[in-house]
């Protein structure tokens, strides 16, 4: 800011500090010699306006709305709109999530999100050897558009929007959504919801994959050329920092990662030939929100500043849709506590509160009951009302980035964007000039995975010596026997029974010719790299399976396995 | 001198979390055991064998899915069938309390979860193996 007043400002400090601070600490020592976040980060004893002489008010922050976007994406922010309040959901059968689906919405929710089973998620079948056990456990588990028809039953799509949490089979659950839409009548440039659809992630961090990284982006390219046209109010790709903190990563390596994956995307698309323009407002983010308050802050305000700036330098785009970052965010998953679960709702408010104040489109927050099982209904009510009364109560959303100007909080986008830039600027070296070479490259090396484990077991440690509190863990503990027994929701194995049973009573009805037709004009296009997503489509309307689609990707570019690194 | 403890630390089934079986292997390793890892998308079957092969004395399998009953059941029957009944068969991940006394039942024995410290783990495996051993002479 003012450039003058500097030399002033740091002599002022050093003043306080020698007639001031060091005589009261000579007497009264601090609680530490090292104060630091959850990630490691040294932060600062106090930050004055010294710490931000080099901020430029207009080229940094900018108004909400305007480049580089640091205050926030929209104009009036949550006066005009409040964020969206998305909880995750889904279990056992289509029917049951469904339920789910109608009571939520009924509660208020203004947005669905859809968690699948693991089977789902690898592709697989309900009736696969690997599936047994797993089959709606985790999430919803769906083999057909049969199942769909179940999930979205009285759910008019031109009325909702519509998260999935999908990632190798995002495209056959896209593509189910589609012809959902069409038996509905709905128009398909109607259709609002966001595929996370995120590939380079999984092979960083949350590990679901079917096909190996090159084709798995190529697949990711046919979605957003088919999607540009298809369907341009859906999201083609919610590109996901959330699981790689949750695997351990601290929260510059969240950032950093996550917008190199944004621009490899950014980069396959260019490769594909569309414009940058057309396809990067499609684009949109997921991060995690995790216990060190403003720490999460300042990463959700540079993040906005560092996609608008790499958007607008890097990548030439022109317009201010494609400059924009939105983003979806989740409270820390593993954050919470077994142990004493009810002090979660605690954590979980002040990880939600750091989402808000961070500018966030939309958000999910935990239940105090998630490190033990899937939630139960009364613990999503109170991770909803948690949101609401953020939004009602507290005032926090009456003005626009409330934090921006403060010293510290300035300071801490400032550093967090130097850092993350240095980052990205290894992993393109790594690509020699190009982002998704290095991501692929950094993918085959180790090199994400050695980092993440790296940090996560550095965070161990420092929980073991006490370095980082817990509580309720390492400090505040009391006996098991006292501590709270939690109502555990419990997938009935019948669901696993009734799914398989459904599969194949589908497979027996439906028109086998038209599926075997399709699936094999599939494999052709899949072959000859021509854009995929139209036959699978045709493939979907058939009632082809999940798994049966899958198969013809895996037979065309082989299985993935990941080298084992500790 | 006493051969070192041998760890497999496994992944069986779709479960892709990862964390926490990588941290204890990791601080299994730094206090002097012999750690290898399978890493992800094991049957039981490749878990068995590979604890055969490797010649371990502790199978430590992670699981976080809810897959936990059928896994460890599957993996327990298999250790009957090899005999391996020295070998050590625990685990961690996410297992409610109430599902623990059937997996004891079935030889599933030291179940930790999240917030355990490492310290812990590693004193439970140094006692069960020890106690183990001495059954062989």
């Amino acid at each position: 800011m003012a450039k003058a007043a500097e030399p002033n400002l740091h002599r002022e400090k050093e003043r306080w500090e020698k007639e001031i601070l060091e005589p009261f600490l000579k007497k009264a020592k601090e609680r530490r010699e090292r104060f630091i976040t959850v990630s490691d980060e040294e932060v600062g004893r106090l930050y004055g306006p010294s710490d931000v002489a080099d901020l430029d008010y207009e080229r940094d922050l900018g108004y909400p709305g305007e480049y580089p976007y640091t205050r926030g994406v929209y104009p009036t922010m949550y006066r005009g709109r409040l964020w969206t309040m998305r909880q995750f959901a889904g279990f056992g059968g289509p029917e049951d999530t469904n339920a789910r689906f109608k009571y939520l919405l009924k509660e208020g929710q203004t947005g669905l999100s859809t968690a699948f089973d693991m089977p789902t998620l690898m592709g697989l079948d309900s009736d696969h050897p690997l599936a047994d056990g797993e089959v709606g456990v985790e999430g919803v588990a769906v083999a057909t558009l049969a199942d769909f028809e179940i999930l979205f039953d009285g759910i008019p799509l031109d009325q909702v929007t519509t998260s999935f949490t999908i990632n190798p089979s995002a495209p056959v659950i896209y593509a189910m959504y589609i012809a959902i839409a069409d038996k509905q009548g709905v128009p398909r440039e109607k259709i609002k919801g966001t595929i996370q659809n995120d590939m380079l992630k999984e092979f960083i961090a949350q590990k679901e994959w079917v096909v190996p990284p090159k084709p798995s982006v190529d697949l990711i390219a046919d979605i957003f050329e088919f999607g540009i046209k298809e369907t341009p109010k859906f999201n083609l790709i919610s590109i996901s920092g959330y699981h790689i903190r949750e695997a351990g990563s601290t929260a510059i390596q969240e950032l950093a990662f996550t917008l190199a994956d944004g621009m490899a995307y950014v980069e396959a698309g260019l490769e594909r030939g569309l414009d940058v323009d057309k396809f990067a407002p499609q684009l949109s983010f997921f991060f995690n929100s995790h216990n060190s308050f403003f720490e999460e802050i300042a990463k959700f305000r540079a993040a906005r500043r560092i996609w608008a700036r790499a958007m607008r330098e890097r990548y030439s785009a022109k317009s201010e849709e494609s400059w924009k970052l939105r983003f979806h965010t989740q409270t820390a998953g593993c954050s919470l506590t077994e142990q004493q679960p009810l002090i979660n709702i605690v954590r979980v408010t002040m990880q939600a509160l750091a989402a808000v104040l961070g500018g966030t489109q939309s958000l999910h927050t935990n239940s105090f009951d998630e490190a033990l099982a899937l939630p139960t209904e009364e613990a999503v009510r109170i991770a909803l009302r948690t949101q609401q009364i953020i939004a009602h109560e507290s005032g926090v959303a009456d003005t626009i980035d409330p934090l921006g100007g403060s010293y510290f909080i300035e300071a801490l986008t400032d550093e967090t964007e130097k850092k993350t830039v240095e980052y990205i600027r290894k992993i393109s070296d790594m690509g020699q000039g190009s982002i998704l070479k290095g991501v692929l490259a950094g993918i085959e090396n180790g090199y994400f995975q050695r980092e993440i484990g790296q940090a996560a077991y550095q965070y161990q440690k420092q929980v073991e010596t006490g370095e980082q509190t817990i509580v309720g863990v390492n400090k505040y503990r009391i006996p098991k026997e006292e501590d709270m027994r939690v109502p555990v929701l419990r997938i009935d194995p019948e669901v696993q029974r009734r799914q398989i049973a459904r599969l194949q009573k589908v497979k027996r009805e439906r028109d086998n010719e038209a599926v075997h037709r399709a699936l094999s004009r599939l494999a052709d296009a899949a072959r000859t790299k021509q854009n995929t997503m139209s036959y699978i489509l045709d493939a979907v309307k058939v009632y082809a399976s999940v798994g049966e689609i899958m198969e013809i990707f895996r037979t065309v570019h082989g299985a993935y396995r990941e080298p084992a690194i500790v | 001198m006493e051969r070192r403890i041998r760890v497999l630390m496994a992944k069986a089934g779709l479960d892709g979390h990862d964390r926490g079986v990588k941290v204890v292997a990791r601080a299994l390793r730094d206090a002097g055991m012999e750690v290898i890892y399978t890493g992800l998308h094991n049957t039981p079957d490749q878990v068995v064998k590979a604890a055969l092969q490797e010649d371990v004395d502790v199978i430590g399998l992670s699981i976080l899915s809810g897959a936990h009953m059928t896994i460890f059941a599957k993996v327990a029957e298999m250790m009957k069938h090899y005999e391996m009944n020295d070998v050590l068969l625990m685990g961690g991940g996410i297992v409610p309390d109430e599902d623990k006394p059937a997996l004891n039942q079935i030889g599933v024995y030291g179940l930790f979860g999240p917030g355990t410290s490492t310290q812990d783990i590693i004193e439970f495996i140094r006692n069960e193996v020890q106690k183990r051993r001495k059954l062989e002479v």
